[in-house]
């Protein structure tokens, strides 16, 4: 893998996700959900607790599994394949840093457990983690350990490391939920300009309706297990489609 | 002047409690193991050496270290990936599990010394099979291990569950979403965040396999230079009235039981957030 550019050379793919359904101790997280995803969009996964966004976000991830229905890369049915082959970038909502490695470390993981004949060299991968540092504005931190950096940090090093091997796409947990509002702000344009640098597809989870309309491309609101409705932020607000969804944006 | 805390007992009760529990501790703890020490050197070094050194004590100090040799790093090996099945995983059936990882705990060594004798011994399931192929497990090496074993089980996954589960599964699904294989994942993230809390069963289990005596005792056979260890060689020699030799072993066992003591509060001191919840 090359690792001299990450501004271009990444390709961006379309997700599909077809009549996914996925239950839990018999009661159903997910009841057949559709979704499509255009190459390099930012999409929100907006809705209340318990409307199942995480579920369809981590199913897309391959860290679950649905019970029925297909999830497609563009076009390649992924459905069965195992997270680690699905080369997305995933940020987790407590940041899930490896608490007894360095910043640098962390970054560095996704690259150090390659095979060895795809490993980039040593020099190469240190030259990705220092150009990763830059990308998330972190240089000179990556001999610090997770314990050491405030949340904000935390969550620009959890950035960094998702994207240490160029995934295809980005998937974020609830990625601002933790941080305190001046911070949010601050790292949700941070965000939004690492998007528009790489073009990376990428999906956040959230339930601050705010956020989603301030951040995402596309908003997909849910509900229940299903989709309210699908479509850019000034659509939504301008026809809400249900009244779940007008009440949920007032 | 500095308030008291509202939990805080009066000063009176609290300095009352505290010599209460110093001197019942003394008295309990401390008054037996100064005694152990008292005697052994009694009749002077020389006679304490000469009894140690004797062919049939070294005999048993062999045997107990060759015994916690074998059984400390298989329940170590086992503990590892019972407390990993449990903490990292769901399954139907889970606490079921955990109460059978306890049932050492709860059972006699005794009553599960005779266990492995109903099993293995000459009048036993497998005696006769066991007899035909010529292989000893009760009075022999291997039933000390199994015995061993089975009262040491308990302590390595007792003390690693509540670490994994406190840490949750967030760092292994992150390992996974960067592309580490399950092995690369257990190695390079689980194993390392539960170093110290491992370290420290792997101490309780050690101080438990040396110091065993009944489990033991039922299986052995007593034979003096092959099947005794340390805890029988000690009862041996109190039955034949040789008093001084008894303590002379006796603390040294105990001596290697201090050892493990102070291996585990220089732990719990230095790497205590480690054992309970977090790392670093």
């Amino acid at each position: 893998m090359a690792t001299g550019s990450s501004r271009g050379g990444i390709e961006t793919m379309t997700i599909t996700v077809d009549a996914v359904s996925k239950d839990f101790d018999g009661h159903s997280a997910l009841k057949g959900l559709s979704l499509d995803i255009p190459d390099g969009t930012f999409v929100a996964l907006l809705g209340p607790s318990g409307s199942g966004k995480t579920t369809l976000l981590r199913i897309i991830a391959g860290l679950a599994y649905a019970d029925s229905g297909h999830i497609l890369f563009d076009g390649d049915d992924v459905t069965a394949v195992p997270v680690q082959q699905r080369n997305i970038g995933f940020v987790f909502q407590n940041y899930a840093l490896f608490r007894h490695m360095s910043v640098a470390e962390n970054i560095a993981f996704g690259l150090d457990v390659m095979k060895r004949r795809q490993r980039p060299s040593k020099a190469d991968r240190t030259a990705r983690v220092e150009e990763l540092l830059d990308l998330v504005r972190l240089d000179g931190l990556g001999a610090r350990y997770p314990t050491q950096l405030s949340g904000g940090q935390r969550q620009r090093v959890a950035l960094a490391r998702a994207l240490a091997r160029k995934p295809r796409f980005l998937l974020l947990d609830e990625p601002f939920g933790a941080l305190d509002a001046k911070v949010r702000n601050e790292l949700r344009g941070a965000l939004r300009t690492i998007h528009d640098q790489l073009g990376l597809t990428s999906i956040f989870v959230t339930h601050d309706r705010e956020e989603a309309f301030g951040l995402a491309d596309r908003i997909a609101i849910l509900n229940n297990g299903r989709i309210e409705q699908y479509g850019a932020p000034d659509d939504i607000s301008a026809a809400p489609a249900s009244d779940f969804v007008r009440e949920f944006l007032q | 002047m500095t308030r008291r805390s509202p939990l805080d007992a009066p000063p009176w009760i609290k300095l009352s409690l505290i010599a209460l529990v110093v001197t019942y501790i003394a008295i309990v703890v401390l008054l037996p193991l100064g005694a152990v020490f008292t005697e052994a050197f009694a009749a002077g070094f020389s006679s304490w050496m000469a009894a140690v050194t004797e062919p049939d004590a070294q005999a048993a100090i062999k045997l107990t270290l060759l015994v916690a040799a074998i059984a400390v790093p298989l329940n170590t090996v086992f503990g590892i990936i019972a407390s990993w099945a449990i903490a990292k995983h769901d399954f139907s059936g889970k606490a079921l599990l955990i109460s059978l990882i306890d049932l050492p705990f709860s059972v006699s060594p005794v009553v599960s010394g005779l266990v492995y004798v109903l099993l293995f011994g000459a009048g036993g399931w497998l005696g006769p099979w066991l007899e035909e192929h010529d292989i000893q497990i009760i009075f022999a090496l291997p039933g000390l291990v199994l015995a061993t074993m089975f009262v040491t089980f308990p302590f390595v996954a007792r003390e690693l569950i509540p670490v994994m589960q406190s840490q949750g599964r967030d760092e292994e699904e992150a390992a996974l979403s960067l592309g580490a294989t399950g092995w690369q994942t257990f190695r390079k993230v689980t194993l390392p965040n539960i170093r110290w809390g491992l370290l420290y069963g792997v101490l309780l289990t050690n101080a438990r396999a040396m110091g065993e005596f009944g489990a033991v005792s039922v299986v052995s056979g007593h034979i003096r230079g092959e099947t005794n260890t340390m805890p029988l060689h000690i009862e041996l020699l109190y039955n034949d009235y040789n008093l001084s030799a008894a303590f002379a072993v006796a603390s040294l066992l105990a001596g290697l039981a201090l050892v493990t003591l102070v291996l585990k509060t220089i732990l719990e001191w230095r790497h205590g957030d480690g054992l309970v919840a977090r790392g670093h």
